[in-house]
């Protein structure tokens, strides 16, 4: 299944996305060891100037690994018609499930690489970059989990056997029917929807406050709440805000969203909970590393940059999410 | 900073600076960029076609095999698969190919039974008598005749018959009927020299799309020198076939794609002396390595997206309006007889994905290293020269 354009395009993106870090992780290496904030020789000058280059490589890698994502979401529908009984992407994961690992690693990498650069930013704003240390040596750990993603889907794709004629016969004898389930089942309505909505809630009170006040409490709840966000929602996309959006009350598929025949909605929905999650983590992870004044005071002024961005990000989820949900004609609770 | 207009308008009068550097890159950039979307536009036209041709195929086609080779099938079968619950109409096919020495290409002859759902016909009617037929469009283009003319093929024993051509076909999918001539089935077992009681494949109607390959199993158990193939199967084997073909090419290509990235990183590693002198000015004029490098990456995203364009461009003129005549005989396969059908013009945003990736990505990675060579240059240095 190698010879499939997307899996190659994929393939090729991930063997430059480990190269860009590679060569990071090289640069990162020399200024670990040699990296004297105090001296002013000429090895010093050199190794802030490489620090650029660094950073501009991972700014990159962490764009390509963006779009590699959704080319590996595009790609899944895009071959599920090759196996016997998938509907949709997740029939494509589920005819090899490394491929659900793939997507986790995947989904991991873009917020690690998210906030490697957040700290970046804070970081190189500062006259002293107080958080060399600490940056580049988490930069090294990304590199491990880089390769691991290239290797899973190595894995993934070349352990796909699509269905195909044979000489001697078809080549149902191989294939069970539907013996692959295609659809994710989730969580029952009933629940599901309260805790939802509970949860964006307690999410929404909890980004207000911080906006409001600056108390570390705050920011280490908001923490919590958005990843619990994340999952919840996840969950909830799956078990009712799909059926809202397809107007099915048995299609629940996470990804099929994100095809032209609805409209893409998907995109603007993921895109708002990663906004959402992202940024109102930010707060809550950076704090602990402000340990100088200046870093302090760059974070007093990017917090409530970010916690506005995280707030964007919750209505663009909610909006575009639940808009069939109030609107649509589909009518999944009784009353 | 990507968006300010103005850093943009920098970047493109900078480009133009070097407009015959720039030029040549695009241009290379652009062909590589049109060979593998040439391929990816006209694998997924194919495809597209070949999934139009099958929606109107039966559920199931039961062949005989014989020592592993297709062989004609007795018509009792027929009867047997009739007796399943579940199977709506089983009709025999007959039909075969035939090789005309004169136009240097194989026709395929069917008879009418079995045939007249899939095919809209454009003028005329189908056979009605024994010397009647029916043509493909792209038979008539061939021969030449028109409805009311005579068409003259050598049967197996080298007679001549003579046909008159009663209506010809065009279908919503051109490589169905293209190279089509039905005759009335009699006159084609005559023809064909086929004895009554065998026909070439049966094909089966199956109402439930559940029971398919249920029936499809039936059918090899109770007659086990049958091979039933079912529409799904052919589905899945010409995405395959398709996907292989055009990954193929593609991994071919890529070694074009990276002779190509070699030239782009050396001419981005070999900056002149001018642009060393204008890096420099900048640099004194106070602008930071992160400015100079921001300037460099957006001309290459700028040079990425202008070649994608003219790349883009030029793919679907290759494929769609002049017919892919470069790489036709390499994808096409089954059909070398009309080269030149209407391919449906369809360019999905799936392709562009790929494409976008396999080109625009390579060429940022390999830029990256370049422009920030370029941008830490030491302003003092640079301008001392």
């Amino acid at each position: 299944m190698i010879l499939h354009p997307g899996i190659l395009a994929l393939l090729l993106g991930s063997i430059l996305i480990l190269l860009l870090l590679l060569v990071a992780g090289g640069v990162a290496l020399r200024i670990l060891r040699h990296w004297n904030a105090d001296s002013g020789s000429a090895t010093q000058l050199q190794l802030e100037r490489q620090t650029w280059l660094v950073s501009t490589l991972l700014k990159y890698a962490f764009g390509f690994q963006i779009v590699t994502l959704f080319l590996f979401l595009f790609t899944l529908d895009e071959i599920h018609p090759l196996f016997v009984g998938a509907m949709c992407a997740t029939g494509s994961l589920n005819a090899n499930l490394v491929g659900w690992l793939v997507l986790l690693v995947k989904i991991g990498l873009v917020f690690a690489a998210a906030f490697w650069l957040a700290v970046n930013y804070l970081d190189q704003r500062t006259e002293d970059t107080p958080l060399v240390r600490i940056k580049y040596v988490t930069l090294l750990l990304l590199i491990p989990l880089v390769a691991l993603d290239l290797w899973l889907q190595w894995e993934y794709f070349s352990g796909l056997r699509p269905q195909m004629i044979t000489s001697c016969c078809g080549s149902l004898f191989s294939a069970e029917g539907e013996g692959v389930i295609s659809t994710l089942a989730g969580l029952p309505v009933e629940q599901a929807m309260p805790l939802f909505f509970a949860v964006v809630l307690l999410y929404a009170v909890l980004l207000l406050a911080s906006l409001r006040w600056r108390a570390m409490l705050l920011r280490t709840l908001l923490f919590v709440a958005s990843v619990l966000l994340f999952f919840v929602s996840l969950a909830a996309l799956v078990s009712f805000l799909s059926l809202y959006i397809y107007q099915m009350p048995s299609h629940q598929c996470p990804f099929d969203m994100l095809q032209g025949h609805y409209y893409y909605i998907g995109y603007p929905i993921y895109l708002g909970l990663f906004m959402a999650t992202l940024f109102a983590m930010l707060p809550g992870l950076c704090r602990p590393l402000a340990t100088t004044l200046s870093l302090d005071e760059e974070l007093k002024s990017s917090e409530p940059v970010w916690l506005r961005l995280a707030l964007f990000g919750l209505i663009l989820f909610l909006v575009t999410s639940c808009w069939q949900m109030v609107f649509g004609p589909l009518i999944l609770l009784g009353y | 900073m990507i968006l300010n207009v103005k850093l943009l308008e920098y970047s493109l009068s900078s480009l133009w600076r070097r407009k015959e550097k720039n030029i040549a890159l695009i241009i290379v950039y652009a062909l590589v960029i049109a060979t593998l979307g040439s391929v990816l536009l006209l694998t997924h036209a194919l495809k597209t076609e070949a999934v139009t041709t099958l929606t109107a195929a039966p559920e199931i086609v039961v062949q005989r095999t014989q020592g592993g080779r297709h062989e004609l099938i007795p018509v009792t079968y027929a009867e047997t698969i009739a007796g399943f619950p579940g199977v709506g109409k089983v009709t025999p096919r007959v039909w075969g190919y035939y090789y005309d020495s004169l136009i240097k290409a194989n026709l395929t002859l069917v008879g009418v039974e079995g045939y007249h759902e899939q095919l809209e016909l454009l003028e005329g009617r189908f056979p009605q008598a024994a010397d009647e037929c029916v043509i493909g469009a792209g038979v008539a283009e061939a021969f030449g005749p028109q409805i009311g003319d005579l068409l003259v093929l050598e049967d197996s024993s080298k007679r001549r018959s003579e046909f008159r051509v009663t209506g010809i076909f065009r279908a919503a999918s051109n490589l169905l009927t293209n190279d089509l001539v039905v005759l009335q089935e009699a006159a084609l077992r005559d023809f064909f020299a086929m004895p009554a009681e065998l026909a070439t494949d049966l094909t089966v109607q199956v109402y439930n799309p559940r029971e398919v390959s249920t029936i499809a199993k039936k059918i090899a158990y109770f007659l086990p020198d049958s091979r039933p193939i079912t529409r799904e199967e052919l589905l899945h084997t010409y995405d395959s076939l398709f996907n292989w073909r055009s990954g193929m090419m593609l991994a071919v290509f890529i070694s074009a794609l990276m002779a190509f990235l070699i030239l782009a990183w050396d001419r981005a590693t070999g900056i002149s002396a001018e642009e060393k002198r204008e890096i420099g000015i900048l640099k004194a004029l106070g602008w930071e390595t992160s400015h100079v490098l921001g300037a460099k990456l957006r001309e290459a995203l700028l040079i990425s997206l202008t070649a994608f364009i003219v790349g883009l461009l030029l793919a679907w003129l290759h494929v769609f309006v002049l017919g892919a005549p470069l790489l036709m005989p390499l994808l096409k396969g089954w059909s070398v007889l009309f080269p030149t059908f209407d391919l449906t013009r369809v360019v999905d945003l799936y392709q562009l994905a790929v494409l976008g990736c396999v080109t625009i990505i390579p060429y940022l990675a390999c830029t990256l290293i370049p422009a920030w060579k370029a941008a830490s240059s030491d302003p003092d240095d640079v301008m001392r020269g």
